[in-house]
């Protein structure tokens, strides 16, 4: 080795100190929020579910480059997976929690084998029929699911045997921001290892990639089902704290808000799922208040405006500004 | 049994096109072989023949007597054989040293692990930096690829293929679109690759191969004509009408 190629760092921790900073702010906001909104802790709950959903779909989208639009699949059947187990085999929030987990990334294995072969519209054409195919399913099966009447009748034990699910949902609240903060964690690391950037580097030139042996087709089925067994833990999430499951989850709508929130808050970083997820929520909330016809409207005008300005979304924004002013 | 890569009586037909004539040449370690010929002699196919991209019709490629022609294009880079873009095609956005760094971990077959950093690893990083300097690419390191110039990605795209300790490496057109002030850069880098490495060059610029090639392959509508020294071949009165009736024509 030659001199000035000995520079390098010594090896570095999993998870180094000053990264953390993120997260820890997540948290204290998370907190913060829990005293200063004692009364819409279920809709900050959704809001928590919904942040792990679309980081599911920043690792496909944001990382790997792969545009779909039937996320929901996973979400859904994580959601009757946790629902069904709570039911027939056992009530423990944890085991709920994996089952969803598992669900999901079982279901994001078998349809990636097909949907992963696919590339650009026909992915998304067929993303969308994943969800939709398991939507019918679902209805289908109504002795199992219940059908159009969704899954009713779960309920949960106390988590770890010691906090119970109460009606305020102070209890979830804590649940969800926790898995949330582990979820986080998870991604990290994961966006930061050999296989994240093996992720960015398929979003870059999938041709190069094979060119330096990487099997693509079969990365991106492991990538896709990781994001799918994260879809599945939002979804048991969803169905433990509103102890009900209805066809919904599978909807198409879910699929793309989830797309419209990654892409307001910028895909292929883990905050802008963060940010995207909660300025999408709060300006729904607000605005439907004020005028329940017309809210969406704002909605479009918002994202129009980040995708025109700021494509980066909206963790992008300082940066676009700086520049701005320096120009 | 041998060392290196052998083609035996290789064709490739489109439908009705064929495009390689029963081509049978010999890569052994440590050969600087060049590839010349016309526009439209195949070359081209023939490069995606030895890494997998196209399927030959017939006939035999065998690396270390191992035959290759089962294997996929991803399996062909790990068993060894590496071939540069002619158009380069980089990970833009990440780094230099990222774009190296992705090379290194799929060698070493890292690619799935996700508890691990994967700038963590002191080797890797001693090898990325060693490439770098290799390459006289410290300085842009951690630049992303995109902003280099066009001169500087073309010797990452060396780079990066070089990350992959390949035992046969195929340069496409190396030195396509680098401005001649600047091409002496990817000459030198050629003159400085490992010794025991096979290297193939297909090339247009005539004065690139007389530099750096040691033999050198003419192939005309996809069969080959004559095989030979630089001087062998500049003295070749069929290649002189080739290129000389290419210059007028």
């Amino acid at each position: 080795m030659s001199s000035s190629a000995s520079d390098v760092a010594p090896r570095r921790p999993l998870l180094a100190g000053r990264g953390l900073l993120w997260e820890a702010v997540i948290l204290a906001v998370g907190v913060g929020l829990f005293f200063l909104f004692p009364y819409d802790l279920g809709f900050l709950s959704r809001i928590l579910i919904m942040i792990v959903f679309v980081l599911s779909l920043d690792l496909v989208l944001g990382y790997a480059g792969v545009a779909t639009l039937g996320q929901a699949a996973m979400y859904g059947t994580g959601a009757y997976a946790a629902g069904l187990i709570a039911i027939h085999v056992t009530a423990s929030p944890l085991l709920g929690l994996a089952a969803g987990a598992v669900a999901g990334a079982g279901i994001a294995f078998v349809s990636g084998l097909v949907l992963m072969r696919a590339h650009g519209l026909t992915l998304l054409m067929l993303s969308i029929a994943v969800a939709q195919v398991l939507q019918e399913v679902a209805n289908k099966a109504r002795p199992l699911t219940g059908g159009a009447d969704g899954l009713r009748g779960i309920r949960m034990d106390p988590i770890l045997g010691l906090w119970e699910f109460d009606f305020i949902g102070r209890a979830g609240y804590w649940y969800v921001l926790t898995v949330l903060i582990l979820v986080l964690l998870f991604l990290k690391v994961v966006v930061n290892s050999p296989l994240g950037l093996s992720a960015r580097g398929i979003q870059e030139s999938p041709e190069r990639m094979r060119a330096i042996g990487t099997p693509v087709y079969w990365r991106l089925v492991w990538i896709y089902t990781i994001a799918g067994g994260i879809a599945g833990v939002a979804g048991a999430l969803a169905a433990q704290v509103t102890a009900l499951v209805s066809l919904e989850v599978f909807n198409f709508d879910h699929s793309a808000e989830a797309l419209i929130m990654l892409v307001l808050g910028g895909a292929g970083r883990l905050y802008g799922a963060v940010v995207g997820v909660a300025i999408f929520m709060l300006v729904e909330h607000v605005a439907a208040a004020v005028d329940p016809f017309n809210w969406l409207f704002l909605i479009g005008a918002l994202v129009l405006a980040v995708v025109f300005f700021v494509p980066a979304g909206l963790l992008g924004l300082p940066k676009a500004l700086t520049g701005l002013v320096r120009r | 049994m041998s060392a290196g890569l052998e083609v035996r009586g290789l064709n490739k037909a489109f439908g009705g096109l064929t495009v390689s004539k029963n081509i049978t040449l010999d890569l052994r370690p440590g050969d600087r072989k060049a590839l010349i010929g016309p526009n439209g002699a195949g070359k081209t196919t023939f490069a995606n023949l030895i890494t997998g991209i196209d399927r030959p019709t017939s006939g035999e490629i065998r690396l270390d007597g191992r035959d290759l022609r089962p294997l996929s294009a991803a399996r062909r880079v790990r068993a060894g054989v590496a071939k540069t873009f002619q158009i380069t095609t980089l990970f833009k956005r990440l780094t230099v040293r990222e774009n190296l760094r992705l090379a290194v971990l799929e060698r070493e077959r890292r690619g799935l692990r996700m508890f691990a950093r994967a700038d963590g690893d002191p080797a890797v990083e001693h090898e990325v930096a060693a490439l770098l300097d290799q390459f006289g690419l410290l300085r842009h390191a951690d630049a992303p690829v995109e902003s280099l110039a066009y001169g500087q990605q073309r010797l990452i795209e060396l780079a990066l293929t070089l990350a992959l300790r390949p035992r046969i490496l195929i340069l496409d057109e190396p030195a396509a679109g680098v401005p001649s002030s600047e091409s002496h850069l990817i000459v030198e880098a050629i003159e400085r690759l490992p010794s025991d490495l096979a290297v193939l060059i297909i090339e247009h610029d005539m004065k690139l191969v007389f530099q750096v090639a040691r033999s050198i392959i003419v192939l005309v509508a996809g069969a080959i004509l004559t095989e030979g020294t630089p001087s062998q071949i500049a003295a070749d009165p069929r290649v002189r009408e080739l290129y000389l009736g290419a210059a007028h024509g």
